[in-house]
């Protein structure tokens, strides 16, 4: 019969339009400003440098290795290592990056800076309203704005972060194991060579 | 304040203001006067309309429309305005550029002109010529020549295409349309529209005398319905701007204002032929019970106008887009010989004794040859059967 599709379809249309107005679950819009779905935890857009402990300029955990600038394919990171070494918060004496700038309009969020960083640095953000009406002077994101604390990493990326804490203390007991170690066995070779002088004496 | 005096108040206030002008020009500024209200109450019309239309269409979808413009997003046509006022006018360097030009302003002032024959309420109508239907489809065909001006001049391939396929259907479409609203004329003996309102305002108990409450009548008015869509470029009759296919017709080259003033025109073209309707066929600015004519005329000619624009944005909402040989066999197979008919059976109810064996007759003349067209319409398709895999067994 001509027309029956036409009529089935003006009652689905029908159906739709005052169903949106009865039911709030046919309306699957989020309207963004002011609602907001909660963030997966996967989410990432932007880098940013993780520091230990409360001081930012102490806890940098970037020691300047070159490695993220090298390897960014679109070259969004610019380095400057420092000549001298600070202490860092394990409070071994490392270089520090004393320019870190990386520019927002030319990352493309691959996260290969965070793959290859070896110091577990460099993570990515989940903050992605990163526009600007000021094009030269706010896109362009230095040190200290990039920098953000290991608490804020653990709060977005609890997961990853536990799994980054841990292994991080593994990596300084074992260092530490290392260094007593290492402090015992000078120990033991500074009250050797008494020793074995006075063995060898004897021997003689 | 009776109701007579809120259904006559714009003509007691022309009246009033004309009695200002020194007699010398009074003729002219009466136009004026009639003219002027035109202009402001449609385009406004279409202002709503279009945010009406999103926000319906939407809701057809299940989504919000626009909402962020002001309450409910009402001011949109004007941050819309705002914004084809403000962008940039371009001009291909090898288009026509005084055609190019006119094509627009041609079309609204079409579209414009077709709403000098509209009784729009009570005595309200700009002038009422005794060949009003005629004028009406004469200037309606103005259309024609704007869009395929604005086709030619722009000198795209997409514009020629979406002019030619737009030409095609407006003259394919204008036969049936035309012929639709015969049975009208045929049934009032006058080609006058305001006579023709006049003739359907008046009732039998509460009901009122529409033509559209006649097997002919309901018949002409749906087809009538069908041609305007098809006159107007709407969907599912959107072919000339098709944009997955031809980008957006005809007026791929217009930017910025001209833009605005096309779309202005096809929604003025779209009203003008639902107030041809709603004149022809429901009764025009008459009350539809015998109760309701207290309401003043005007409300009633708009009201009316408003459940057409719902309609069409509805059937917009629903309807895929036909495809060109699918709308060309559906006017010439089905809507031409069904409105030839329909003028033969509004004869027929015309010489035979009113009654149920009347209404009967009529019916069965109407249905079942519609049946039939319609059988012929589905017989030369191809019935599409299950695919089949050969490689993947």
């Amino acid at each position: 019969m001509l027309g029956e599709g036409i009529v089935k379809g003006l009652a689905e249309t029908a159906r739709n339009f005052l169903g949106s107005y009865v039911s709030k679950d046919r309306l699957t819009t989020v309207q963004y400003p002011e609602e907001r779905l909660p963030q997966i935890e996967a989410a990432r857009n932007f880098p940013f440098l993780v520091y230990d402990g409360e001081d930012w300029q102490q806890g940098m955990r970037c020691v300047s290795c070159l490695i993220c600038e090298k390897e960014c394919p679109p070259k969004c990171i610019s380095i400057e290592k420092s000549k001298d070494k600070k202490l860092d918060a394990s409070g071994k004496p490392q270089f520090y990056p004393t320019v870190f700038n990386i520019d927002v309009s030319v990352c493309m969020s691959c996260q290969i800076c965070v793959e290859v960083c070896p110091f577990d640095a460099i993570k990515m953000d989940v903050d992605f309203e990163l526009s600007t009406k000021d094009r030269f002077g706010d896109l362009l994101w230095n040190k200290e704005r990039l920098s953000k604390s290991n608490e804020y990493y653990r709060k977005i990326h609890p997961t990853e972060a536990a799994a980054v804490d841990a292994q991080l203390a593994e990596e300084r007991a074992k260092l530490e194991a290392k260094s007593k170690l290492a402090a015992e066995a000078k120990a033991a070779a500074a009250a050797a060579p008494a020793q074995s002088a006075s063995g060898v004496t004897a021997e003689k | 304040m009776t109701p007579e005096t809120i259904d006559r108040i714009f003509i007691i206030w022309k009246h009033w203001l004309l009695s200002y002008a020194p007699a010398g020009v009074q003729p002219l500024f009466s136009a004026l006067l009639s003219v002027v209200p035109v202009l402001a109450v449609f385009p406004l019309l279409f202002a709503i309309t279009t945010v009406l239309e999103r926000k319906g269409l939407g809701r057809i979808q299940n989504r919000y429309g626009p909402n962020r413009v002001g309450p409910y997003g009402f001011f949109q046509p004007i941050a819309d305005g705002v914004k084809s006022l403000t962008k940039e006018d371009v001009v291909p360097r090898t288009a026509d550029q005084v055609v190019h030009f006119l094509a627009p302003l041609l079309l609204v002032a079409a579209a414009f002109l077709a709403y000098a024959v509209l009784p729009v309420g009570r005595n309200m109508v700009v002038a009422n010529l005794n060949a009003g239907v005629l004028f009406f489809f004469a200037v309606g065909s103005l259309v024609e020549l704007a869009v395929f001006m604005a086709g030619w001049s722009s000198r795209n391939k997409y514009s020629l295409l979406g002019a030619m396929r737009a030409i095609a259907q407006m003259i394919s479409y204008e036969v049936p349309l035309v012929l639709a609203s015969v049975v009208v004329i045929m049934a009032a003996g006058s080609l006058s529209t305001v006579t023709i309102v006049n003739m359907q305002a008046s009732y039998t108990g509460i009901w009122p005398h529409w033509f559209v409450f006649t097997p002919w009548g309901f018949v002409g008015f749906v087809l009538f319905m069908i041609a305007a869509t098809a006159e107007a470029n709407r969907s599912p009759f959107d072919l000339p701007e098709g944009e997955s296919e031809i980008v957006a017709g005809y007026y791929i080259e217009y930017s910025g204002f001209k833009f605005a003033l096309f779309f202005l025109g096809e929604y003025l073209g779209m009203f003008a032929t639902s107030g041809m309707a709603i004149t022809l066929f429901l009764g025009g600015w008459a009350a539809p019970f015998s109760f309701l004519t207290w309401v003043p005329s005007y409300f009633w000619f708009f009201a009316k106008l408003l459940v057409l624009i719902a309609g069409f944005i509805w059937v917009r909402g629903t309807l895929p887009r036909l495809r060109m040989d699918q709308l060309m066999n559906f006017a010439w197979k089905f809507m031409l010989p069904m409105t030839l008919l329909n003028i033969f059976v509004a004869g027929a109810w015309h010489f035979m004794a009113a009654g149920s064996v009347r209404w009967l007759v009529c019916a069965v003349l109407i249905f079942a040859p519609s049946v039939l067209l319609a059988l012929g319409l589905e017989k030369g398709k191809k019935k599409i059967a299950a695919r089949t895999y050969r490689f993947a067994e």
